[in-house]
């Protein structure tokens, strides 16, 4: 029987101490930066809040008499669920997200499609420009913003000429000014993913899609996007996420009515010194971003099982 | 807001790994000290020439950082080897981490300047450090109104009061919420210096007055354009905000920038007739320092009158030094706003602490004020 390409070069791999080795990579990295630090920040959650340095009671004592005693509390966790403040702020948080990402995908979707389409000798200038604000550090680039959307900023100066406007618009420390940022800083993780899912569209597709007579919209309805559809998803969970738990945005050009996770947090860790809350908060924040994925992951994981064929492969198919 | 830098955090996480491996070593026999010193202070907050002149002097070489709010440096002291051998926290935060086991009791025998101090000064400071053991004062400030004055005459129809009713009257507040109105993002600054406006004890912890503090700035609160602790120097100077409540030396900073820009504004600070917060930011050593006796030589070299006069001078605080007035420059110790008169001195209040619970209180209410959510 003829092997596929794909599987004589995983031959080798087949050893199980081949592929325990080159695993051993990933997963190390995975235990020491993601593992370990949110067993940390979930042990803290646990702790009592104290005066002392760190400000936070140790979870295991270990006693002479009674020998190791474990000394832990959900109160933090209870808190959240009693004080309405912080649903509240996820709500902010959840819609600041969703609209960021509506945002993106409607300006990055025309952006990466006329980089795909564009002819070659032009791609790599436009990927450039889109990758180009990266080499600036990002903090600068929020704090600029505050420049052009101050009363007496450039945009206002600019309404302010042309008759639009008879006095300047308050601008800044608005949730309107945080959109901006917000869009304007991730549009980037947006444009790539989907950049990359039209790089590989091939157009011919299209084509024949009119000559059976689909319309242009039908046939971006049901040839386009569904192919696309893997760049969409990435890009929007490249967006969503982080914008779940933004911090520096709102805190530089948000406003008093600005209600966020990330400035919740900040205050519990810096302004109540209640280490334990703030990690209770942060616990529940990446159980909340981190479940959508997990359970698809396990989802395919089941449905590759029942199919008898490992879940890589299964996904692999489509 | 500051990144923290790679190799300072690799090395802190090797020192958690090795640290046990380790602990003969670190023993506390005083060692000769690297000819080094780590210092943590205020952004904007010292003489350009003191640093250098220090350095030239003792051969010492100075690593200066800085931080923006009180918070971000008590976090870093909570937790723990900060690498930092002098700090200067605000007095009303020091108590809890006197409390809390952050700093080392200062070698009085080593500072005789000491004595250059102002008495009054040093036993306002002993109701957060119990006998002075552990802190020494840099500069201090009140915390009140700075305004625009030409913005504020125009809406208001002739010289406003030097009075909390600027702010906290309505009808002032709704005329002056179109130039534009800041406040400290700091409860425990803004609630006090309310309480004072309002005639009630700043320090109360009583709920029904912090329950009419909180009334007094909802009805305010649609005229405030935003609440920020460091965002209003560069506003006021520019005249993009025409009212800001908070402290001396920013507003005073604002003004002199004020006179340098495009547009001239020009800027006004009061202390409210009323009465307002004083508060001391302070030195101290943190007790895992690991250049305290270079430490101690920075603290006294600071308390000669010359050197402390010249750092207010350049950044417009009063400090507490009593042989330095004399040589602080005229325009400044004659400033009511930096110098208050005897009279207003005695209307000036501190900062006392309050326990965790009452401040998560206060803070939990402070961010649905601001957030313009019923409490």
């Amino acid at each position: 029987m003829a092997t596929s390409p794909a599987e004589r070069t995983l031959r080798p791999l087949r050893s199980r101490r081949g592929l325990a080795w080159l695993l051993a990579a990933p997963l190390a990295w995975l235990v020491v930066f993601l593992a370990l630090p949110v067993a940390i920040v979930f042990s803290i959650s646990l702790a009592q809040q104290t005066l002392a340095m760190p400000p936070y009671t140790p979870i295991l004592v270990w006693d002479a008499v009674e020998g190791l005693r474990v000394d832990v509390t959900l109160e933090h966790y209870a808190f959240l669920i009693e004080d309405p403040f912080y649903l509240e702020a996820l709500l902010g948080s959840l819609g600041m997200a969703a609209s960021t990402t509506l945002i993106c995908l409607l300006i990055a979707f025309p952006m990466a499609h006329a980089m795909a389409t564009a002819p070659a000798r032009w791609r790599a200038a436009m990927l450039l420009a889109v990758i180009l604000p990266f080499w600036t550090s990002f903090l600068l680039r929020v704090y600029a913003w505050t420049g052009l959307l101050a009363g007496r900023g450039p945009i206002n100066q600019m309404l302010l000429a042309l008759g639009l406007i008879d006095s300047p618009l308050p601008l800044m420390n608005s949730n309107l000014a945080v959109q901006i940022g917000l869009v304007y800083a991730y549009l980037p993780f947006m444009v790539l993913p989907l950049y990359a899912a039209l790089d590989r569209f091939d157009g011919s597709l299209l084509e024949a899609a009119a000559d059976l007579g689909a319309t242009p919209w039908t046939a971006f309805r049901t040839v386009t996007l569904p192919l696309v559809w893997p760049g969409v998803l990435a890009g929007s969970a490249l967006v969503f996420i982080p914008v779940t738990g933004e911090f520096v945005i709102p805190d530089l050009l948000g406003g008093a009515d600005t209600l966020m996770l990330g400035k919740v947090l900040w205050e519990e860790f810096f302004a109540n010194r209640a280490w334990p809350q703030a990690a209770a908060v942060a616990v529940c924040m990446l159980l909340l971003v981190a479940l959508p994925g997990l359970l698809r992951a396990a989802w395919e994981f089941v449905r590759g099982q029942r199919q008898g064929v490992p879940a890589v492969a299964a996904r692999g198919g489509h | 807001m500051s990144r923290r830098r790679w190799p300072d955090a690799v090395a802190r996480l090797l020192g958690c790994l090795l640290a046990p491996a380790l602990l003969v070593s670190a023993s506390p026999v005083v060692a000769a000290e690297e000819p080094v010193l780590n210092i943590l202070n205020w952004s904007d907050y010292i003489a350009p020439g003191t640093i250098p002149a220090f350095e030239a002097e003792t051969g010492i070489r100075v690593r200066y950082d800085v931080f923006d709010a009180n918070e971000v440096l008590e976090a870093k002291l909570l937790a723990g080897r900060s690498g930092y051998d002098i700090v200067v926290p605000s007095a009303h935060f020091v108590a809890r981490q006197i409390a809390a086991g952050v700093f080392q009791p200062l070698d009085r025998a080593r500072l005789p300047g000491l004595a250059n101090l102002d008495p009054e000064v040093m036993r306002t400071l002993a109701a957060y450090d119990p006998g002075n053991a552990h802190v020494v004062p840099w500069l201090w400030g009140t915390t009140g109104l700075g305004y625009n004055v030409a913005a504020v005459e125009e809406r208001l129809g002739g010289t406003p009061p030097a009075s909390w009713q600027l702010l906290l009257d309505p009808a002032n507040a709704a005329r002056l919420a179109d130039c534009g109105i800041a406040l400290l993002d700091a409860p425990m600054e803004v609630i006090p210096s309310v309480l004072i406006g309002l005639g009630l004890p700043p320090n109360s912890e009583d709920p029904a007055h912090l329950d009419r503090a909180f009334a007094a700035l909802e009805a305010i609160r649609p005229h405030i354009r935003y609440f920020h602790s460091g965002q209003y120097i560069n506003d006021l100077a520019n005249g993009e905000i025409c009212l800001a409540l908070g402290y001396s030396g920013d507003i005073l900073m604002a003004r002199a920038r004020a006179e340098e820009a495009a547009v001239v504004q020009t800027l006004r600070y009061v202390i409210p007739q009323e009465g307002a917060l004083v508060w001391f930011d302070v030195l101290a050593i943190p007790k895992d320092a690991r250049q305290p006796g270079n430490a101690h030589r920075f603290i006294e070299f600071i308390l000669r009158p010359e050197v402390i006069a010249e750092v207010s001078n350049a950044v417009r605080y009063a400090n507490a030094n009593l042989k330095a007035t004399a040589l602080v420059d005229e325009a400044i110790r004659m400033d009511p706003g930096i110098y208050p008169d005897a009279a207003l001195r005695a209307r000036l209040v501190a900062n006392l602490p309050h326990g965790p619970k009452f401040e998560r209180r206060i803070n939990r209410a402070w961010s649905r004020l601001k957030a313009g959510r019923a409490r």
